[in-house]
């Protein structure tokens, strides 16, 4: 049953490109890796970071920085431009995690409005008109990777290695403590831990995956803006994960999948988009608590017990 | 290291909230291998005591010493690794993970296994073992893979039990291990306790009495954040200042 659906679930990512336009996929699947690196925290480890913005626009900027200064191949400036914002995650976390809830929340949002000043301020952004004009140099140095749906295979290949590295990590041993934390952290402490390194440790990955899907995104587009770092961008992430399911490996790409699409739909129509996404946001927590992928695990599992009776 | 005949003491300890000694210049001797009672009437202090001496909170004054070790500076992770370990009042189960989980989760303390984020979970399935076998001590190889939200209270109580046992502490600490529990609870609890005393010292809050005289070797009965007396039950039960505390508990409740 589960193979059935991955194989299913890869042949439609393999063809999608010849139905549907191949930019809007790869922003789908650029928000997919955000939404699981976001996932992360506040579905295995509890916690809240609203600020998540910042590291998928940090890299951006620093990828198309590098790629338009250097020319080196693509998948060595995102690595870059990853492990930038993998830093920074380490950063914030060491300063935010003896918090936790509100205040953990309000830390790390303080932090992604000063990262937000930083890069509006900076030169080499190019302030509120964004940094234009990212090459997509070669991947490996050699294979032309500049047709639009060629370039897709390069961002789904990537996603699926992000999704593996969020799968890893939440079925490791290491994974066990960040949910025995997300539990109840008093107890991990009082087992031997120190409950608030596994967390910095936790934002150190997650802020790398985020990084890495801006650092994509901006060689998806070939440009980076400030729009990447916005808190809008932080909250909408939350939203991803909510709708789509929190603490499940598929609930935020579902999730991701569901808002770009309607931002897509709705982009012809202004404010409407940011209206829709309001009213979503109402129903979940009225009538989805557990997201679209939760409510529908529930349900399965829910007929296979009536089944077993 | 000489062992000294007390393997857990406290020294003067105290705890002040604002203005308020919650608890106040306490003495402590726990001697190995018994099993020690903390009792008294509601607000008496002895959660803020037991949160003192596993540095859940870090005392006011005074001196904790584990084995002849001061460990009043020490973190909670640090004293669970030096050999003491708690149980919390309310259950404190991974509620989402299965008792098999909750039981490794602590069996990987100090195994330098939880830090692989890069690992298969079947790199830890060598700990299984160890981990069945704590779950069969407290009765629950059944509820091996049923996460813990879904056991009973009681079996959850043995589960935290279970829990605690996986790092081998030479000092337990019980917080109310019968709190909140059924009749029917209590007395597999009681069981359960003394079979794991065996080799062990342990130092028990309770509200129960005829628990705490059912197993306990010696007393320390506490009242307003101070000791009140201690000894054995007989002597504690028939102590007039202990009666009257327990009444006057009661007037204070009503």
């Amino acid at each position: 049953m589960r193979i059935a659906l991955i194989l299913i679930g890869a042949a439609l990512a393999l063809a999608a490109p010849f139905f549907v336009y191949p930019v809007l996929l790869m922003t789908i699947l650029c928000f997919v890796i955000f939404a699981a690196s976001f996932n992360l925290l506040l579905g295995y480890v509890g916690l809240l970071c609203f600020g998540q913005a910042m590291f998928l626009g940090l890299s951006a900027y620093i990828a198309g920085q590098i790629l338009k200064t250097t020319g080196i191949s693509i998948e060595l400036a995102i690595m870059a431009a990853a492990l930038v914002s993998a830093a920074l995650g380490a950063f914030v976390g060491f300063v935010a995690v003896r918090r936790s809830g509100i205040q953990f929340a309000m830390i790390t949002f303080a932090f992604a409005q000063f990262v937000y000043f930083l890069l509006l301020q900076s030169e080499f952004t190019g302030g509120e008109d964004g940094m234009q004009g990212i090459p997509r140099t070669h991947l490996f140095g050699i294979i032309d990777i500049s047709d639009s749906r060629t370039f897709y295979y390069f961002v789904l290949a990537m996603t699926v290695l992000a999704i593996f590295v969020v799968y890893r990590v939440v079925h490791s041993p290491f994974g066990e403590i960040l949910k025995a934390i997300r539990d109840n952290e008093p107890r991990v402490e009082s087992l031997g831990f120190r409950p608030e390194r596994f967390k910095i440790l936790a934002m150190t990955i997650s802020a790398g995956l985020a990084g890495f899907a801006g650092a994509l995104k901006a060689t998806v587009f070939g440009f980076a803006t400030l729009t990447d770092v916005s808190w809008t961008v932080s909250g909408e992430v939350i939203l991803m994960t909510l709708l789509g399911g929190l603490g499940t490996l598929t609930g935020p790409m579902v999730g991701a999948g569901i808002i770009i699409l309607m931002n897509d739909e709705l982009a012809q129509f202004g404010e409407w988009a940011l209206i829709a996404q309001g009213i979503i946001l109402i129903l979940v927590i009225l009538f989805l608590r557990r997201g679209v992928v939760g409510e529908a695990g529930a349900l399965v599992r829910r007929m296979k017990a009536r089944r077993a009776k | 290291m000489a062992q000294s005949e007390f393997a857990l003491e406290a020294k003067g300890i105290g705890r002040r909230f604002g203005d308020f000694w919650a608890v106040k210049d306490v003495d402590l001797q726990i001697r190995r291998g018994s099993i020690h009672a903390m009792i008294g009437p509601n607000g008496a202090g002895k959660t803020t005591c037991f949160n003192l001496l596993t540095k859940t909170l870090q005392p006011s004054t005074g001196q904790i010493i584990l084995n002849g070790e001061d460990i009043s500076k020490l973190r909670t992770s640090d004293v669970a690794r030096k050999g003491m370990a708690r149980s919390f009042q309310i259950s404190a189960t991974f509620t989402e993970l299965t008792a098999l989980e909750n039981v490794r989760v602590a069996l990987q303390s100090g195994h330098g296994s939880a830090w692989r984020f890069w690992s298969p979970i079947r790199s830890i399935y060598s700990l299984n073992q160890r981990a069945e076998e704590l779950l069969e001590q407290v009765g629950l190889s059944a509820a091996r893979d049923m996460t813990s939200a879904e056991l009973s209270y009681g079996k959850k109580r043995a589960l935290e039990i279970a829990t605690t046992l996986a790092l081998e502490p030479e000092v337990m600490l019980l917080d109310e291990p019968t709190a909140g529990m059924g009749h029917e609870d209590i007395e597999p609890i009681t069981a359960l306790i003394r079979k794991v005393s065996a080799g062990r010292t342990i130092l028990i809050v309770e509200h129960n009495l005829s628990v705490v005289s059912d197993l306990s070797d010696r007393i320390t009965v506490l009242q307003a954040g101070q000791v009140l007396m201690e000894g054995t039950y007989a002597e504690v039960s028939s102590d007039e200042r202990v009666i009257a505390a327990y009444m006057g508990g009661v007037d204070d409740a009503a």
